[in-house]
């Protein structure tokens, strides 16, 4: 049913790979936030800075998913914007399969920062025992997936890679703020957590947290439902309004 | 005459006010390279992309291979080929890496390498799809659009943005794909293309279709003038010239006479008379109306407004 799939997720790697500066965006960036951020408050777990302390690897990974969205909306605004989305029209290539190589690059290129975080937070972290760095990279993985599907159903409507970056930046960013991230959602504002509520990002920065501070994932089971259904409904979506040209 | 390629019969498009196809209507015979003439803006793009089964029309019908493209489009992918008009590939794909997914796409396709060679892109198979000129990155398009050996091929304003060099190489290759037994569809709106490319051709301006024939006939039957200009000192030529059956008019500036006329038999003529009065004569040439002429005559304005 995918026919072309591995051959095309092939190139996008190799094609994402000869762009040094899209690189350096996508993995770079994420890591030198963190880095500076763990310079910030990791070395130092002194009391009121050591509940940050051990938020910022979940931080890290979420700035990791939203980079990698990031780039998937302006990828596909790229082909749609140059016409190559509408040459692979005229292929047997379905626009799952096309959307599908790029959700699989996005994820392989997040597995990869993840492991340069971890090498570079070495001297700001030590893993607790009771973290399982599987499932903190499973639950990664995860988040990344829910995030990547509001990004398709962006990457299905925006018309040029110029509007594709602003555009993207104005959905995603607003939601750190009620995810939870920085400040707990209960003492947010009522309108901020009804909005919370709905934003899958709350529900990976809940399970990210988690998982980093040993929580099993029997206690995340509404994380993962969450997160499911957000991608399971954007998915639907993006299919609906999927735009070739 | 074996039931037609493509045949499509009144198809309508429209984009909200806008009719991009008003009336369309065409049958494509196996093995003929056949044309959709007229100026951008035209419904040349659209009426194709109908054809492909890229956009659906508003009503009429149309008919690929006894398929309908719109309905039936993954059992037709197969069996035609495509190349779009503007079209674009990952900047940074190889020439090699496009032919290969392109092939692993489709059930039988032929060998990439040595259709890279025939196109002679063979040297650039490692080359970035960004890197290419013009001409390399339409020869690359007609690589994908018969990598499927196709039965009928598809091309969109093929040689537009192409210096003359790298246009007359795009001609022999679409000849080339004749010979190799396939139907051609292509549109331009270069009357020079359509004259010396196509085996017939249709003009469609505004969104309908005002004729179809081959370019040699719709010259006969739109544009039956012709004129023979030629350098003569015999200051009683004129009146000879004027003698000369179905001659409209004979003009002279110096030495040099224009005789307009019509019907085939005029240079005969105009050449016996020159025989039979032993006229001098230092230059002869003989101005034949093109496509371009015809298609001023059909609608009242020029392909290039």
């Amino acid at each position: 049913m995918l026919r072309g799939l591995w051959k095309l997720t092939w190139i996008e790697i190799k094609v994402f790979v000869r762009e040094p500066l899209g690189v350096i965006g996508t993995v770079g960036m994420p890591v030198v936030a963190f880095v500076v951020l763990s310079r910030v408050f990791g070395g130092r777990p002194t009391r009121g800075v050591a509940r940050i302390a051990a938020d910022v690897p979940a931080f890290g990974a979420i700035l990791i998913a939203l980079s990698a969205v990031l780039s998937l909306i302006t990828v596909i605004a790229i082909y749609r914007e140059g016409g190559i989305l509408k040459r692979l029209r005229a292929t047997p290539l379905s626009p799952v399969t096309i959307l599908a190589a790029h959700v699989i690059v996005k994820l392989l290129f997040t597995a990869i920062t993840l492991g340069l975080m971890i090498a570079a937070g070495k001297r700001y972290y030590t893993l607790p025992p009771e973290v399982s760095l599987a499932s903190f990279t499973l639950a990664l993985l995860f988040s990344t997936l829910s995030v990547l599907a509001i990004g398709f159903v962006i990457a299905s409507v925006v018309p040029t890679a110029r509007f594709a970056q602003p555009v993207g930046t104005i959905v995603l960013y607003p939601m750190i703020a009620c995810s939870g991230l920085f400040v707990p959602v209960d003492a947010l504002p009522a309108a901020m957590q009804r909005a919370a509520q709905v934003l899958p990002l709350t529900y990976a920065v809940s399970l990210l947290k988690g998982i980093w501070q040993g929580d099993g994932w029997s206690a995340h089971v509404g994380d993962v439902a969450a997160l499911l259904i957000v991608f399971g409904l954007c998915t639907a979506l993006s299919s609906r309004v999927f735009r070739w040209e | 005459m074996s039931s037609p390629i493509v045949h499509v019969s009144g198809i309508r498009k429209t984009y909200g006010r806008t009719v991009a196809v008003a009336d369309v209507s065409f049958d494509t015979h196996e093995g003929e390279i056949f044309g959709l003439i007229g100026p951008n803006g035209a419904g040349k793009t659209t009426t194709l992309e109908c054809v492909e089964g890229l956009r659906r029309p508003d009503s009429g019908a149309i008919s690929v291979l006894g398929l309908d493209p719109a309905r039936e489009k993954s059992r037709l992918q197969g069996r035609i080929g495509v190349q779009l008009q503007e079209a674009q590939l990952q900047k940074r794909i190889k020439v090699w890496e496009a032919v290969d997914l392109w092939a692993s796409l489709y059930r039988r396709p032929l060998d990439g390498g040595r259709l890279l060679d025939q196109l002679g892109l063979a040297e650039k198979r490692n080359a970035w799809f960004m890197t290419l000129s013009g001409g390399q990155k339409q020869r690359l398009f007609i690589a994908l659009a018969l990598i499927n050996d196709p039965e009928v091929v598809f091309l969109d304003e093929l040689t537009t943005g192409l210096d003359p060099q790298a246009r007359r190489a795009i001609w022999d290759l679409v000849r080339g794909i004749r010979e190799r037994g396939k139907t051609v569809v292509l549109t331009t709106h270069l009357m020079e293309e359509a004259e010396r490319l196509c085996d017939r051709v249709a003009i469609i301006d505004h969104g309908r279709i005002i004729d179809v024939d081959t370019p040699a006939g719709l010259v006969a039957r739109h544009c039956p003038d012709r004129t023979v200009v030629l350098a003569a000192d015999d200051p009683a030529a004129e009146a000879a010239f004027q003698a000369i059956p179905r001659v409209d008019g004979v003009s002279h500036d110096g030495g040099r006479f224009t005789i307009r006329g019509r019907g085939d038999d005029l240079v005969t003529n105009v050449i016996q008379c020159l025989s039979e009065h032993r006229i001098r004569v230092t230059d002869f040439r003989t101005v034949m109306p093109t496509l371009e002429d015809v298609f001023l005559t059909l609608t009242g304005h020029s392909i290039r407004d």
